[in-house]
């Protein structure tokens, strides 16, 4: 894992001084709201429906044990004891007090992290595939490139009052496990056919209530100019993007509004401009960062076999693990989706709880992904089932990885003061009408999706099954749409129609998924069938 | 019935108008007469509390309530965590019992 410098950590700190001296002055009156407010934005500040809520980056989702038991402290002694793990792979608190905010931010230093750019028109953290480093499938690690993307971004003056918010994603596997068309910017790491390492630019994509799917900006960047290239299609943007529009400020629109095509052109430009002016970093710096990524020491000559005789541990195995790149490894996902609980929240014991599973057994490092899960990315096969067992036991153990129950869903109208409807109360009523675990497996891979509003933070666009709660005349209602996704296939899910009441969307899931079960064909998973079959069948169940 | 609301500063806690000062139960509200904006100027003035606002509310067998579902989330708690829902008041307690 990535270790602060002294440069690293002195901003971190200088930051904490900072805000504590702004928190004083504003308790002290001296400053008033409007002038506090994007200052405490800066710092991850946000007055939510209850009241203030921080917002922690976690860089490309890892943590170590050391930090996730950080999380668990402010959890317990400046929250309400639980934290809530977010779609951008971040952490947020719900009860924060402002007067706490400067201890908070303190503590979070000295293991490493703060709050910085988690708000605000800048670049915001940078999220990657949670199997990074472990995934049998990927190129290379592409957490040293996230990172020198962090160490670009990081208070970079010229981007600190972008038209609007910008978030980057950077992958090096092609299957996309962090919804990477889906960023203003994704990368993927590639190789290129002399074998050099570089990277595929995509460009305007993003959810909202424009969603687009972020197309080709350029197939293949080298590494040596991977900063370059960000800063010159951050150029254009900066240079062209809408500042008299909110809604229509992000690049997505810049790039859609003048055509991908023009919009290369400018980037390119641009890019010719830069090339002289050594920008990038060193060879030398990419290589020290690299270091930190390297594999940990394990061990050779492991057995694969596992002792499955537990039925309901080899449930959870089959379901929450997922393939290592070593033999005798594997990446265990913990749920946090149980049948009643909240998407993504956990309680400080059980953060604690990770925080010694992740020292214990997968070499002190752990994952949040962007579906609101943690994971433990390096354990031994043969540690599997007393790992199951501890988790078990916190309540950790549900097996429903990328089944139906194990649903996105944002805060919604019970947090989120910009929300029209409630997302979690839907979210638990159909995790509970699609308790049986057979069941959900009957249905396989189905990705449900769910946003109290229609910015899109749970996502949406990119279930399988979306949900999408409206204001209508004041009551919640809610949109069903089917057929998004947010992987290497990547879609845009469709509205079927009217919207339903919170009771009226769970039966709707459950009728499109007995459409589904109906009309499948071998191996198809839900949305196979749907992009075969196409909306009609669906529609006509639920509209009739 | 309009009521008056806002966040407590410090600890950004919601609070609503009681005529006299600012209380953390929405039952102890007070219909804001023409005197609103004088109010809330004075009140965004001593810089206590932010955002404040005026909320459409009404009486019901529970007491004062806003109208809105999300004002009404907002006066007691998020729905799905009922152990983090504000208590009704209690004279012998602190100002904040969870
Ligand atoms: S989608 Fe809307 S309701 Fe949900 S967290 Fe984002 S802004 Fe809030």
């Amino acid at each position: 894992m990535y270790k602060y410098d002294n440069y690293d950590q002195q901003m971190v700190d200088t930051r904490v001084a900072e805000f504590r001296d702004q928190v004083e002055r504003r308790l002290a009156g001296k400053i008033t709201e409007d002038q506090f407010k994007p200052l405490r934005l800066k710092n991850g500040l946000y007055l939510q429906l209850h009241a203030y809520m921080l917002r922690v980056a976690v860089p490309y989702g890892t943590l170590n044990s050391e930090q996730m038991r950080m999380l668990a402290h402010i959890a317990r002694k400046y929250d309400r004891d639980y934290g809530h793990f977010t779609t951008r792979q971040n952490i947020q608190y719900n009860w924060i007090k402002l007067e706490d905010a400067p201890d908070i931010l303190a503590d979070l230093a000295t293991v490493e992290m703060h709050a910085i750019q988690t708000s605000g028109n800048c670049i915001r953290n940078i999220s990657s595939d949670q199997y990074a480093g472990a995934a049998a499938d990927e190129l290379v690690d592409p957490r040293p490139y996230a990172e020198l993307l962090r160490q670009w971004s990081s208070f970079h003056p010229e981007f600190n009052y972008l038209p609007r918010k910008f978030k980057f994603a950077v992958i090096a596997a092609d299957e996309d496990r962090a919804a990477m068309r889906l960023h203003d910017i994704g990368i993927q790491i590639v190789k290129n056919d002399t074998g050099e390492i570089g990277a595929r630019y995509y460009a305007g994509g993003g959810m909202g209530r424009t969603p687009m799917i972020a197309p080709l900006i350029r197939d293949f960047v080298p590494i040596a100019e991977l900063i370059s290239y960000a800063e010159a299609i951050l150029r254009v943007y900066n240079r062209y993007g809408r500042r008299d529009n909110k809604f229509k400020a992000r690049i997505k629109i810049l790039v859609h509004e003048m055509g991908a095509e023009p919009f290369i052109a400018e980037v390119e430009e641009e890019f010719k401009h830069l090339k002289g002016l050594n920008i990038d970093a060193p060879a030398a710096e990419l290589e020290r960062i690299k270091a930190y990524f390297a594999d940990p020491l394990f061990e050779a000559g492991l057995p694969d076999e596992i002792d499955r005789s537990d039925p309901d541990f080899a449930v959870w195995l089959d379901q929450n693990t997922h393939p290592h790149k070593r033999p005798g490894y594997a990446v265990a996902v913990i749920s946090l989706k149980p049948t009643d609980g909240i998407p993504g929240d956990a309680s400080s014991a059980q953060i604690d709880l990770m925080a010694d599973l992740a020292e214990e057994y997968s070499f002190d490092e752990l994952r949040v992904t962007h579906a609101q899960n943690i994971v433990l990315p390096h354990v031994k096969k043969a540690d599997l089932y007393a790992i199951w067992q501890k988790l078990d036991a916190a309540g950790l153990a549900t097996p429903n990885l990328d089944l139906i129950s194990d649903i996105i869903a944002c805060p919604g109208l019970d947090y989120c003061s910009l929300a029209n409807a409630r997302s979690i109360p839907v979210a638990q009523k159909i995790a509970k009408r699609f308790a049986d675990i057979d069941r959900q497996k009957e249905l396989g891979e189905l990705k449900l999706k769910i946003s109290g509003c229609i910015n899109a933070c749970g996502h949406h666009h990119a279930g399988h099954i979306g949900i999408l709660g409206v204001d209508r005349k004041g009551t919640e209602n809610y949109q069903l749409l089917l057929g998004g996704s947010g992987a290497e296939d990547v879609s845009l899910a469709k509205i079927t129609g009217p919207g339903f009441d919170e009771d009226g969307i769970v039966d709707a899931v459950e009728k499109v998924t007995e459409v589904y079960l109906g009309a499948r064909e071998e191996g198809e998973r839900f949305v196979d069938t749907y992009r075969r079959v196409g909306i009609d069948p669906f529609k006509e169940a639920l509209y009739g | 019935m309009n009521i008056l609301t806002g966040n407590d500063l410090k600890t950004g806690d919601v609070v609503w108008w009681t005529g006299e000062a600012w209380s953390r139960h929405v039952s102890d509200a007070a219909e804001m007469g023409e005197n609103a904006p004088d109010v809330m100027a004075r009140e965004i003035a001593a810089r206590t509390v932010s955002d404040c606002y005026l909320v459409d509310a009404e009486r019901t067998a529970e007491g004062i309530l806003p109208v809105h579902i999300k004002e009404k989330i907002r006066a007691t708690g998020p729905t799905v965590r009922p152990d983090l829902k504000l208590a009704p008041p209690d004279p012998a307690a602190g100002n904040w019992v969870i």
